[in-house]
Parts: C-alpha cells; sequence; structure tokens
C-alpha cells in the first residue's frame, strides 16, 4: 500500500522535473541562436517578468489592487541611479540596497492606507505612483535630473575581473535573478505566510477571525513586492545607463497589471507567460507600426472575453483526501 | 484680491471641464462597480473629431449658420458619434466580461482604452494638432477689474447648463430616480421592476456624449490636442468623481469645480510644477480620513 502510493507520486513529479529542464535548457540555449536584438527582446522579457512576479504577492496573492507598482520599480531604478552616479557604490552593491530602499518606502507609506480595500486601494496606489513620477520631474534637491532624468550609470561589475557590459551577460544577469526570485517565490507559497496570504484573499473576516493579523500580512505583500520591483529598476538602470521618468508612468503600471491578469492571479508559470505576451506582442507585430498597439489592445480585450481567468491560472493546491490518506500511512508507519 | 477672484474662475473653466468627464466616470462607476478606463480617451476621441468639423467643414457650414453654428455642429457631432462609440465599447468590450467578475474587466477596459487612443493615433497622425484660432472673438468683460473672457463665459454656461440638465434628470425624473435605485443596489433594483439594461445602455451614451463635448471644449480653450491627453484629464476626473463621492452623480460635479479651482489656486499660490501631486494629495487624504467621498453615503461594506 506504501510503496503503491510512493510510486504514485514519483510518476506524477517525473513529466514535469522534465518539462522544467526542457524550458531551463531552452532559456540557456536560446542566447546563443539568436541575434543581439532578439537577445535584447529577452531581457525585456526578463524584466516584465520580475515586474509581475512582484506584483504578483500584492494583487495575485493577497488580492490588493495595486495600479501604482511602476511607483517602486523606479524608486530601485533611481536609487541605483543616484547612488552609484553620485556616490560611486557599485551596481551590484546596490541591488539589495535599492530593495531596501523601495521596501522601507512602501512600508511608510502605505501604513496609513493598507486599511483602504478594493477600488480605493487601487486609486491610492494609482495616486502614490503618480506623485513619484511627478517629483521625479519635478527634480526635488537637484538629484533627479527632472525630465531629462540621470545618466551615465555604471554596469554591474566585480572589480576589473567581471564587467557585465554585453547583451548575453545581461540576459543572464536578469534570467538568473528571476529563477532565484522563482524558487524564493515558490517556497513563500507553500509557507504560512504563503496560506496567510491566499486566506487574506478569500475571506479577510474570517481570517481575522482565525487569528491572522492581516493588516501585517498585507504589509508585508506590499514591502516584499516593492522590494522585488526595485531590483527590477536597478538591473533596467544599468542595462539602459539612463533613467528618466518617462520608463514608470502609469501605463507601466497598467503593463504589470495586465501580466498578473492575462497570466492568471497567483500563479507563477501565468506571470511569465503573461510577461511573454506584454514584451514579445509588441515585438512580433513591430513589421505593423503604428497598428501594433492597436491590435494590442484588442488582444487585451479578447483574452478577457475567452479566458477571463488567465491563460495558467492556478490550481489551489487544498489538502486533498489522498495527501491527507499519505501523511496518516506514514505517521502509522 | 481681483488675482484670486480671477483665478477662482480659471479653477472654475478648469473645473468643469473635470466635473463633465467625471460625470462619465461616476456614472459608469455607480451602475457597473466599474472603472471605465476608456472614458479618457472617449474625451480626446470628442476632440479629435470636434477638430476634424472645424476644420474641414467650417467654411461649409460658417456660411449657412454662422460661427455658433459651426460650433453647435462641432459639438452635437462629436458628442452623437461618441455616444455611438460608446455603446459599441460597451457591447463589444464590457458585456462579455461583466459575468468574469470585476477585474477581467479592468484589463478589458485597459484594453478598449489603448486600441482608441493608437485609433485615434492611426486616423489624426502622432502629432500635435491646433484648434483653429480665432473662431472665437477674444472678447474681454471686465467687471470691477476683473477679466473674463467670452470663451470662458461660454464654456461655464454650457457646462452649468448641462450638469442642470442632468441633475434635473437624474434627481427628479422617475428615470432619474431607476438610475440612482441601480446605482445604490442593483440586485433589488432590478427585482422592482428597473429595467438595468436600459440603464446601463443610457450610462453609455450620455457618459461618452458629455465627455466628447468637454474635449471640444478643451480643444477650443486650449487650442493644442494630442493623442494621449485623455489619460491625464481622465485621471484628474476620476480623482474629482472619488473626491465627490464616486457612484454620486451631484458629487461628480461638485468634486470637479473644487478640484479646479484647488488645482488653480495651488499652481498660482504655491507651485506651479507641483500642482498635479497637490491634487493626488488632496485624493489621498479625502481617501484616509473621508473614503466615501464629499457627497458620497455611508456605507458599511465598501471600506
Amino acid at each position: 500500500m506504501e510503496q503503491s502510493l510512493a510510486s504514485d507520486k514519483k510518476s506524477w513529479i517525473k513529466p514535469q522535473l522534465i518539462f522544467i529542464a526542457v524550458i531551463i535548457a531552452g532559456f540557456v540555449a536560446y542566447p546563443f541562436v539568436v541575434s543581439d536584438y532578439f537577445i535584447d527582446v529577452a531581457f525585456y522579457f526578463g524584466i516584465y517578468a520580475l515586474l509581475g512576479l512582484s506584483l504578483n504577492i500584492v494583487l495575485g496573492e493577497v488580492g490588493l489592487f495595486d495600479l501604482g507598482h511602476a511607483g517602486f520599480y523606479a524608486v530601485g531604478a533611481y536609487t541605483t541611479a543616484i547612488l552609484n552616479t553620485k556616490y560611486g557604490v557599485p551596481i551590484l552593491v546596490l541591488i539589495p540596497v535599492s530593495a531596501i530602499v523601495a521596501a522601507l518606502f512602501a512600508y511608510i507609506l502605505f501604513s496609513p492606507v493598507i486599511h483602504l480595500q478594493g477600488d480605493y486601494l487601487l486609486i491610492v496606489t494609482l495616486g502614490l505612483g503618480e506623485i513619484v513620477r511627478l517629483a521625479l520631474i519635478n527634480n526635488p534637491f537637484n538629484l533627479t535630473g527632472g525630465p531629462d532624468g540621470v545618466f551615465g550609470i555604471d554596469f554591474p561589475r566585480i572589480g576589473e575581473f567581471f564587467v557585465c557590459d554585453t547583451s548575453l551577460k545581461f540576459y543572464f544577469l536578469i534570467w538568473i535573478i528571476v529563477a532565484l526570485t522563482i524558487a524564493a517565490l515558490l517556497c513563500l507559497q507553500n509557507s504560512r505566510i504563503g496560506r496567510a496570504w491566499n486566506y487574506i484573499r478569500e475571506d479577510e473576516v474570517a481570517a481575522n477571525a482565525m487569528g491572522i493579523d492581516s493588516r501585517r500580512y498585507k504589509l508585508l505583500a506590499f514591502v516584499l513586492g516593492a522590494a522585488i520591483a526595485a531590483v527590477a529598476g536597478n538591473v533596467y538602470a544599468c542595462k539602459l545607463m539612463v533613467v528618466s521618468p518617462e520608463s514608470f508612468t502609469f501605463m507601466e503600471s497598467c503593463l504589470m497589471f495586465c501580466i498578473v491578469l492575462i497570466g492568471g492571479m497567483g500563479s507563477i508559470p501565468g506571470v511569465l507567460l503573461g510577461a511573454a505576451f506584454i514584451s514579445l506582442f509588441p515585438e512580433i507585430f513591430r513589421p505593423f507600426a503604428n497598428y501594433r498597439m492597436l491590435f494590442f489592445g484588442l488582444a487585451m480585450m479578447l483574452m478577457m472575453m475567452f479566458r477571463p481567468g488567465g491563460v495558467w491560472p492556478r490550481k489551489r493546491g487544498a489538502v486533498g483526501f489522498k495527501s491527507l490518506l499519505d501523511d496518516t500511512g506514514r505517521n502509522d508507519g | 484680491m481681483n488675482v484670486i477672484l480671477e483665478q477662482i474662475i480659471n479653477g472654475l473653466t478648469i473645473g468643469s471641464f473635470y466635473a463633465l468627464i467625471a460625470l462619465g466616470y461616476t456614472m459608469v462607476y455607480g451602475v457597473l462597480k466599474l472603472i471605465n478606463f476608456a472614458h479618457g480617451d472617449f474625451f480626446t476621441f470628442g476632440s479629435y473629431l470636434g477638430y476634424t468639423v472645424l476644420v474641414y467643414c467650417a467654411a461649409f457650414v460658417t456660411a449657412r449658420f454662422g460661427i455658433w453654428g459651426v460650433l453647435s455642429v462641432a459639438l452635437v457631432a462629436a458628442a452623437i458619434s461618441i455616444a455611438l462609440v460608446g455603446l459599441i465599447v460597451e457591447r463589444l468590450a464590457y458585456r462579455p466580461v461583466y459575468k468574469a467578475g470585476r477585474l477581467p474587466a479592468v484589463v478589458s477596459a485597459l484594453g478598449a482604452s489603448i486600441f482608441i487612443q493608437n485609433a485615434i493615433m492611426v486616423i489624426w497622425g502622432p502629432r500635435f494638432q491646433a484648434y483653429p484660432s480665432a473662431l472665437i472673438p477674444s472678447t474681454n468683460f471686465t467687471f470691477g477689474s476683473v477679466h473674463i473672457s467670452l470663451l470662458q463665459i461660454l464654456i461655464l454656461a454650457l457646462s452649468f447648463i448641462l450638469m442642470g440638465a442632468l441633475y434635473y434628470l437624474v434627481q427628479r425624473t422617475t428615470f432619474g430616480a431607476a438610475i440612482r435605485a441601480t446605482a445604490h443596489d442593483r440586485k433589488t433594483a432590478a427585482l422592482m421592476g428597473i429595467n438595468i439594461n436600459k440603464v446601463i445602455l443610457f450610462v453609455f451614451t450620455l457618459g461618452p456624449a458629455l465627455g466628447a463635448m468637454t474635449g471640444v471644449l478643451v480643444g477650443l480653450y486650449y487650442r493644442q490636442i494630442s493623442f494621449t491627453m485623455g489619460w491625464n484629464y481622465g485621471m484628474k476626473a476620476f480623482t474629482a468623481s472619488v473626491l465627490g463621492g464616486i457612484g454620486n452623480i451631484p458629487g461628480a460635479m461638485v468634486g470637479g469645480l473644487i478640484l479646479g479651482v484647488l488645482e488653480m489656486l495651488g499652481s498660482a499660490y504655491i507651485s506651479a510644477a507641483w500642482k498635479d501631486v497637490f491634487v493626488f494629495i488632496i485624493l489621498i487624504l479625502v481617501l484616509i480620513f473621508r473614503p466615501t467621498g464629499l457627497l458620497g453615503e455611508k456605507t458599511a461594506d465598501k471600506v
């Protein structure tokens, strides 16, 4: 009995592992068979994937509407740009620094508004995102360079020994970060925190009644989402070597929102598909020049018509009957 | 003192733009609980249609009906065409996703917004377009020592007439009561025999029509229009509707006017560059301290 269950489990896991291995092999092989242009396209796919993953924590896991996520992305990018160009801090050191700055920023700004729900929170996040962008344009304390932004950002480097200066190296940099983030988020999904988040999303009143401090968990989601978005901002800033306010518009927040919803709320493979759609679609339709964004809008509407739950919705891994049996079997033995 | 009065009048002019656009947001939100992100683009579309009428049909119409005739034709043509566009968008982009819940509807609305915006760009080109100059005599009226231009009086008069008519319709007629009932509680309203589809159709005709007329007025006032201006005006107008209490029709009017005046006074006396930041800070403060807006009713379940 025990053996048959164990073998069941094995045969269930195997094809999944093969699938993941094939995908990873594909990602590693990809840049060696295409031109630099398409490596860059895949780089931006990686940036959007990371941004999608960060918003997915807030929107997908906890169900908090956030239409100002580009604000955190901007905080990360500008922290990197300012500290690097003005004080010469190395980019790689700035990855955790900008994450922490954005996390603090999210904590301070969202503490007073975290109790708002649904559309009200959406409006506040939208407002905060716009405030960040407008503040950057207005060049406070001569730090952000106004509408021109900050330029001359260094490449990520470890002394002279390793300099990340080609499309290929940036491609691997972003996708390694994405892979690490996915691994961390998968662990988080199955942890106490991940379950608490999902509980709040499904029924906040019940979650509170069960002793979950929903305020703390919601803030945690925002803080974590902000930190990951800031990492994306860091990589984006050193890839472009320049940051300017027009990279962090409301449109950018909308695209992140769409990545999560097109993929399927709370689903990590879904986020990757959504990011692929957002970053690759305009490239594929580039020959149509002016019409491509027209098709893009149309595609968004059609997608919601035919797959309102997203392309790859997350199946909630509820504790099923079989796994309960499995557990008791093991305990008895 | 006179400067303050003039600024307040400028503020009311801008505020009436916000108020007219905000009405479209708030009516749709009230009935469907949907933030209609495409609404700002209805406004831009209307502005471009008005531009086309004024530029290409001006000679023909002016010869028969004079300058006021051509303005009325531009306003009415924009309003009717955009009302049709609104109906089409509702039917094709929103109706199929209502049942799936609110978030798919948000994505669909964003998709519709991107679609319309780029359709405008494809039709009229990506560059700024300028409304014909000297269309309206640039007469200035002086009251005491306060100057008001004829155009401002025209804009204020027209928008107050439109808002007054809508206020009467919503607050005093039976159909208005049906709209308010639907906004208050859709299910119960349907049980009381209100034809919800009719209300939805009405909201998606009138909102875009008002937005389109505002587009023409904005074109006349600032003379320069671009295909992306819908985002900015839409966001401000949306702020205005939240300020007045989203879903509340008189609230949107009051919210728009207050927002316009605050923005003008802020840019005159504090800092012009930071005026949009004030707008959003006010919005956030209102949501923290009075989440249902200035005229909103207390509801237990929303916040």
